[in-house]
């Protein structure tokens, strides 16, 4: 944090001095943080083994708070742990109800009651007896799964996700829309459920069933809907969705080239994952629906005459944040200098796990992200608590 | 700039034009107010501007609008954006994205203005609107009018011409309210904007206008310099009427003027007592709500602070203060379903045959069935109570939530009289039709619908949260007469607000919060007077005199005095 302080006391009028000219203060490009999030949890997909899986966990702990902003959005990675740590408890809980019987090598924990399932239905049992092997596995299963999970929400607290949705092509800018003001317009909804909740107390209506239902959804979804017309008239005289030079031969090709295209990468991506397929099928496939996509896209941003406000730049720091996360993707999946064996040690055996070095020190360097980003942007002045009279 | 040919406007399903053979013209660099009262077609007449009517509400429009050369039948709202920048009554509801910056920046990325002139613009605009310590922060965390300040600037960095604004001010306190006029003026005069601008308080506003178009309310328009539209207006500030009862020609607007005008008025009222506002109750009225040591807190953060209230039977007291100074908290919580975090607040009982509970009550102790006996609430959406299709249903429901509970009550009702909601409604606002949606009704009825329905619990201390929010200076007439009424019946009235002007008229007594402390309790005369923020523009005017109405005013004034004798 000692590094983000100089920043926040006012950067234009003093540069940071031990900082040099490109670690000026700034946000990163949403889609860096994406793509390093993205290949983390590739990387993470590779591997059940505890160890690497703690340390994927404390890199991402360590990054999310050296590199997150002050802003609303940056302070849900707690949730995301929480949410991780519910994966983990349902997975083990899960293994234990619907046991998988005991091999004898098997380390016997407890039981629990059995309950007997018809003949057709052989294939799964409920209780009996239950292993620590089983537990064992079940955890690191269920860990695997959290730690992609926390990638996931690691990307969403370091990279504001409304700026994430701005760098969509032209042509796909209304569903970015769309969804932008959907997340803006919750919290909304929530306060006017609160605050008709506590206005029907004035009136002691019923506050059971479906009448008090009714009273608190009919005037709240007439407020929303009041409320989403007044905004489509505020965007529409503020000229979104103005006429851009389409045609409507270009509409129609745009949509042919997208449909095209789409058809390719599925069938690219069959052909890649299935081994039995034709291998015309694989690269070549998915190349030319890309390609299709893209002119696709270009195509039909053309159409739409936009520009976009203090675009986030893209620069060394960009780059190096998004390749070390791609790097340490890539050497899980090398096999070069390590048994991939220990990626994924048995837990039959019921040893300590062993901590292959190539990969650990591929997650470490993901976590050089945390240092090579530079620190976030200008900290707003906190905003002055406003009461809750409103409310 | 903006031409109005031959215009009417006829909406789907409307037998008569909201707006008929309206001709107008407005020319460059006027600041040009739109007076009428609620459902004259004041929003209309704006929203044709940018063609918002019809392309976005439906309806027909006859004639042509041209702004800037360009027709509006040719050009939908979204074409005339770079002409034409609109505001809304409520500024929350146009924000797009979420963040200063990027809402002044969101009209610019539509007119695909190029990155390095959009940033020069946002700048500028910071400064020119005072928002620049704001920049980074998010739009719901700012007051109400930071919030306005930003939307205007948010339509001002397309660099439009012509700037809309739909009662700007009507959702925000004096202070908030001062702070986006004086940015309006100044983009007037600094700028050359030419503003078109409806607003319900006018007193705040007819001092900067260099036109005005009346509405009558017949669908005609009338346009003319201020002082000239003005003589016959059936809507005007207090400055106006006192101005017309004094006979000055020409009308002064400013209160700077006025009082110019008004030397000869102040001798000839010098050696005159002004009568009260209201009549003084002739005994004072039996404490009916006692509050102690009321404390209300959020996370710690203390609204209310300790407060001790006495509300008196017959007493009409108008609870003033800035947003946020913890008005509502504590009428909410004095009502018993807010929270409060310690004190005692003792509710008298009803009068002899009220169902209500036979001791004194704390609210917040009751089942809100009783509290509601003791106190009714109307909170500042009244429509939150509203969920039904009809006023009759509504009505109904009322009935049944107050008296249907317990059949004793319902002989309670019939036997000491206690009307019924239709009853209440028919004496609060006459002629409403049983089958309206309630959502049809103009602001005032809405109030009053609401009011009726607490009123059929038949509460002897009621207390109105902000009820003059959006209502004309017709309905806030209407209001006064109504909490006229109720404090005659032997209840207590509060009616938070922060309308001096109704203030000055409609309450005995007030109380002004700050931080959730009480920092003024007095007569109104005294408490009003005293601060010059505060007084009403008839004060401000004949000061030293303690005058704070023009009714006072004419029954003062010599001639009419004799006249009504």
């Amino acid at each position: 944090m000692a590094r983000t302080r100089p920043s926040a006391t006012g950067p234009a009028a003093a540069p940071a001095p031990d900082t040099g000219g490109r670690r000026l203060p700034r946000t990163l490009h949403p889609v860096a943080w994406w793509i390093w999030a993205l290949a983390l949890a590739t990387a993470v997909s590779r591997t059940n083994n505890p160890l690497l899986l703690f340390l994927v966990l404390a890199v991402l702990g360590y990054v999310v708070t050296v590199r997150r902003t002050e802003a609303p959005w940056a302070r849900g990675f707690v949730y995301y742990l929480y949410l991780a740590l519910t994966v983990v408890t349902i997975r083990v809980a899960f293994r234990a109800v619907f046991a998988t019987g005991m091999r004898p090598s098997d380390h016997y924990l407890f039981s629990l009651p059995h309950i007997p399932t018809p003949d057709w239905y052989a294939g799964i049992q409920l209780g009996g007896p239950v292993s620590l092997e089983a537990l064992l596995s079940a955890a690191t299963d269920g860990l695997r799964l959290a730690c992609m999970l926390c990638c996931i929400g690691a990307a969403n607290t370091l990279a504001n996700p409304k700026r994430a949705l701005r760098v969509l092509p032209g042509a796909l800018y209304e569903l970015g829309v769309a969804v932008t003001v959907s997340i803006s317009v919750a919290p909304q909804l929530v306060q006017s459920v609160q605050r008709v909740a506590r206005a029907r107390r004035l009136r002691a209506g019923s506050r059971k069933g479906l009448r008090a239902l009714r009273g608190i959804v009919v005037p709240v979804l007439e407020d929303a809907l009041e409320r989403s017309l007044r905004l489509a008239a505020a965007m529409d005289s503020r000229g979104y969705g103005r006429a851009g030079s389409a045609t409507p031969r270009s509409r129609r090709l745009t949509g042919a080239l997208m449909l095209l295209g789409m058809c390719g990468l599925c069938a690219g991506a069959y052909g890649l994952l299935d081994p039995s397929a034709p291998t015309l099928l694989g690269l070549p496939a998915l190349a030319a629906g890309s390609l299709l996509c893209l002119g696709g896209l270009r195509l039909g941003g053309r159409r739409v005459t936009r520009t976009t406000y203090r675009p986030d730049p893209w620069r060394f720091a960009d780059w190096a944040v998004a390749s070390c996360g791609v790097l340490s993707a890539v050497l899980l999946f090398v096999n070069v200098g390590y048994d991939p064996a220990e990626l994924n040690p048995f837990i039959e055996r019921l040893s300590w796990p062993t901590l292959p070095i190539v990969p650990a020190a591929a997650i470490l360097l993901a976590g050089a992200a945390g240092f090579l980003a530079p620190p976030p942007g200008p900290t707003t002045p906190h905003a002055v608590r406003r009461t809750e009279e409103a409310a | 700039m903006i031409t109005f040919d031959q215009v009417s406007v006829v909406y789907d399903g409307a037998d008569r034009p909201v707006l008929r053979d309206v001709n107008l013209s407005v020319d460059e660099g006027e600041l040009c107010l739109v007076v009428g009262h609620t459902g004259v077609g004041k929003s209309t007449l704006l929203g044709a501007v940018n063609g918002l009517v019809p392309h976005f509400t439906g309806g027909t429009l006859y004639g042509s609008v041209t702004v800037d050369g360009r027709d509006t039948a040719d050009h939908p709202p979204r074409e005339l954006a770079d002409v034409v920048g609109v505001v809304g009554q409520d500024p929350l509801d146009g924000f797009v994205t979420d963040t200063v910056e990027e809402e002044l920046a969101y009209s610019m990325e539509q007119l695909a203005i190029t990155p390095a002139v959009m940033r020069k613009r946002v700048e500028e605009t910071l400064d020119l609107l005072g928002l620049a310590d704001l920049r980074h922060r998010a739009l719901h965390e700012l007051s109400g009018g930071q919030q306005q300040r930003v939307a205007i600037g948010s339509v001002l960095t397309a660099h439009p011409r012509v700037l809309v604004l739909d009662e700007p001010t009507s959702a925000l306190d004096p202070t908030a309210a001062e702070e986006v006029l004086a940015a309006v003026t100044r983009l007037v005069h600094d700028l050359g904007v030419t503003v078109l601008l409806a607003e319900h308080r006018l007193e705040r506003v007819v001092q900067y206008a260099d036109r005005v178009i009346h509405l009558p309310g017949d669908g005609l328009v009338v346009a003319g310099e201020p002082s000239e539209v003005f003589e016959a207006s059936s809507i005007a500030p207090p400055i106006v009427e006192l101005g017309r009862a004094a006979g000055w020609s020409p009308l002064p607007l400013s209160v700077r003027d006025a009082r110019r005008a008004a030397r000869p008025l102040r001798t000839a009222l010098a050696g005159v007592t002004p009568a009260p506002v209201r009549p003084a109750p002739a005994a004072p009225g039996a404490d009916l709500l006692t509050a102690r040591g009321v404390t209300v807190a959020y996370r710690g953060v203390p609204a209310v602070r300790e407060v001790d209230l006495g509300l008196r039977a017959g007493e009409v007291t108008a609870l003033m203060g800035r947003n946020g100074s913890g008005k509502s908290s504590l009428l909410w919580t004095l009502q018993g379903s807010g929270p409060r975090t310690s004190g005692t607040v003792r509710v008298a009982p009803g009068g002899p045959g009220a169902a209500g509970p036979s001791k004194d009550g704390d609210p917040k102790k009751l089942p809100a069935a009783e509290a509601r006996r003791l106190v009714g609430l109307v909170p500042q959406t009244p429509t939150d109570l509203l969920y039904l299709e009809s006023v009759e249903q509504e009505l109904d429901q009322a009935d049944a939530e107050s008296w249907g509970g317990s059949s004793s009550g319902a002989e309670g009702a019939d036997g000491a009289g206690a009307p019924s909601a239709r009853a209440l409604l028919d004496r609060l606002a006459p002629g409403i039709d049983g089958a309206t949606h309630p959502r049809d009704l103009s602001e005032g009825q809405k109030l009053a619908l609401v009011l009726a329905i607490q009123l059929t619990a038949a509460p002897r201390v009621l207390l109105l949260d902000e009820p003059t929010r959006g209502l004309d200076y017709r309905a806030k007439t209407q209001l006064i007469a109504i909490v006229d009424e109720l404090a005659g019946e032997g209840r207590s009235v509060v009616v938070s607000t922060h309308d001096v002007e109704f203030a000055a008229r409609a309450a005995d007594r007030v109380v002004v919060l700050a931080e959730g402390d009480i920092v003024a309790d007095g007569p109104t005369a005294e408490v009003i007077v005293a601060s010059p923020v505060f007084a009403p523009q008839v004060a401000k005017i004949l000061s030293p005199l303690p005058y704070l109405t023009v009714s006072q005013v004419t029954s003062a004034l010599p001639g009419n005095g004799e006249e009504d004798a």
